[in-house]
């Protein structure tokens, strides 16, 4: 395969993590905490893509709708359970974070009970002819991922600078004292964030469904992590560096698989995020914001 | 011209710090009452304590006959009750035309709405040419000017005011002050914490003086801008 090949499928590959980032990002910039459950949430999305298609036996569109509806639900419900007593009593920052590495566990483990710790194998969901190019020859679930990707990030960027709801987020994340002054309820919108952040996990996981179709409850592990570097990457609180991150982190791993070794490509992914935070340690698109007095 | 605003009795603490001992004060219909002291005496906690930010400890907190102690903060401003906060707080990676958006959050008439930009703008018409720009880019008087505006998006009755005249040149503090009586001019009721005690007693109605948590003096402001006490405790001799 060409180089050119290995970019597009690193893109399409990058399009994944990029949709998780978004929610790792939209949550740490509402309420500066890491959302360590927000990896198995793309786990939970992929397990009802698999009760509704291949347990129940129902058509694709029904899959994907549930899976969106329950993982936005589920986020919410995540949100109000476990952090917003926490969040409304000025908790620590670490007590927040402990109890997100608490609700991981939870899910992994409710997910284990529940269908067993064993792989299960997905039927391929969308296939369509690959694109051809010339000698390049993009796969469809390439084409899918990177479609996608890129109108959920428009959507998502029309709805925080142009809907009520969205401007009301990005004034809590900016100064939740000020919000509330306005009347802006801060839960509502903290709850409204998770879910939104939680739905695109769920497409992101039906992407990944499609693209590697095995599921296991600890699959959110390591794809949480890695998305969660590609917010870093690209500047947490930034939806434009979630998507920047999420596709540089594809690509590099496709081209370290190509033409370094695949049993490095973590390492190169972990060894550019350490280069970054050095030279620009609010990742590549952040910003800081000074106050002026 | 009833009360508007009541506080009677009022402790806050901050764990075991008194910070407001034991205040009481009014402000009636139309008003522009001012609330002056130094540094730390308490004039921005009380000011959280009515705007549901801070608990008070005792005391009760009445505006247009609801009780504030028992409202949540994002609700006070639903009563009428808006606040331009200490140091502005506007929102700085958000345009100026979307802050004041977010001043009318809890409108629904949207048709009005249109019509308010219009008012605010025709009081503050610097806002008005910059209304796309970043709020973060904005001068100091701008943005004090645009916490204002922001604050009379919902169309309260009354508006409080922490400190409007911090870090800003005299010129643009006398600018800031004109739009204030303006505003109450307006029918705004106005309750007014500042430092720059001058200008404050210059613009009220009445006044009182906070001392370290407790209130020192009250009254008329003309008669508390000639009282020896306060002349050469905040008025400079």
């Amino acid at each position: 395969m060409g180089f050119f090949s290995q970019i597009v499928n690193g893109l399409g590959l990058g399009s994944i993590y990029a949709l998780i980032a978004l929610g790792y990002s939209m949550v740490y910039g509402i309420v500066q905490l890491i959302n360590f459950a927000h990896g198995d949430i793309i786990m939970v999305g992929a397990y009802v893509v698999y009760v509704i298609l291949v347990i129940m036996n129902l058509p694709i569109w029904l899959a994907v709708l549930g899976s969106i509806i329950f993982c936005g639900i589920a986020g919410v419900l995540i949100q109000r359970i476990a952090y917003q007593r926490l969040l409304n009593h000025d908790a620590p920052r670490i007590s927040l974070l402990i109890t997100a590495i608490g609700v991981s566990i939870f899910l992994q483990n409710l997910f284990q009970l529940l269908f067993g710790s064993d792989a299960k194998s997905m039927p391929k969901m969308f296939s369509f002819n690959s694109l051809k190019f010339g000698t390049l020859e993009i796969t469809s679930s390439t084409t899918l991922n990177i479609v996608v990707s890129i109108l959920m990030m428009a959507g998502l960027q029309l709805m925080v600078s142009k809907m009520k709801i969205g401007k009301a987020m990005r004034a809590t994340s900016e100064d939740a004292g000020a919000a509330k002054l306005m009347g802006i309820n801060p839960n509502t919108t903290i709850a409204f964030t998770f879910g939104v952040g939680s739905a695109l996990a769920s497409v992101g996981a039906i992407l990944y469904c499609n693209t590697y179709p095995q599921i296991k409850p600890i699959m959110g592990g390591l794809l949480g992590l890695k998305a969660f570097v590609a917010a870093v990457l690209g500047g947490i609180g930034s939806i434009p560096g979630a998507m920047l991150g999420g596709y540089l982190l594809g690509v590099s791993e496709s081209l370290t698989n190509a033409y370094i070794s695949s049993s490095l490509t973590d390492a190169v992914v972990f060894g550019i995020l350490i280069i970054v935070l050095i030279v620009k340690p609010t990742g590549l698109l952040g910003k800081n914001v000074r106050e002026k007095v | 011209m009833g009360v508007m605003l009541s506080v009677e009795n009022l402790d806050v603490y901050y764990d075991s710090i008194h910070a407001i001992k034991n205040i009481s004060f009014e402000v009636n219909e139309g008003e522009i009452v001012t609330l002056i002291g130094a540094n730390g005496a308490g004039k921005t906690t009380t000011l959280h304590a009515i705007s549901g930010l801070v608990k008070p400890k005792n005391g009760e907190i009445n505006f247009c006959s609801n009780n504030l102690c028992n409202t949540v903060a994002h609700k006070i401003i639903r009563l009428g009750l808006a606040q331009v906060p200490e140091g502005r707080r506007i929102f700085a990676k958000m345009t100026v035309q979307e802050n004041l958006e977010m001043g009318a959050y809890i409108r629904n008439d949207n048709d009005k709405i249109v019509d308010d930009f219009e008012r605010v703008f025709e009081r503050l018409p610097r806002l008005k040419e910059r209304r796309r720009q970043m709020a973060g880019t904005l001068s100091g008087g701008e943005q004090q000017m645009l916490a204002i505006g922001r604050a009379l998006m919902c169309n309260p009755k009354m508006l409080l005011l922490d400190e409007p005249s911090m870090g800003l040149s005299p010129l643009l503090v006398n600018e800031i002050f004109s739009i204030i009586q303006d505003v109450n001019k307006s029918g705004v009721t106005i309750l007014l914490v500042e430092q720059n005690a001058k200008k404050a007693l210059e613009i009220a109605n009445r006044a009182y003086v906070l001392e370290t948590g407790s209130i020192a003096m009250s009254g008329d402001a003309d008669e508390l801008a000639n009282n020896k006490k306060v002349q050469s405790a905040y008025l400079g001799g």
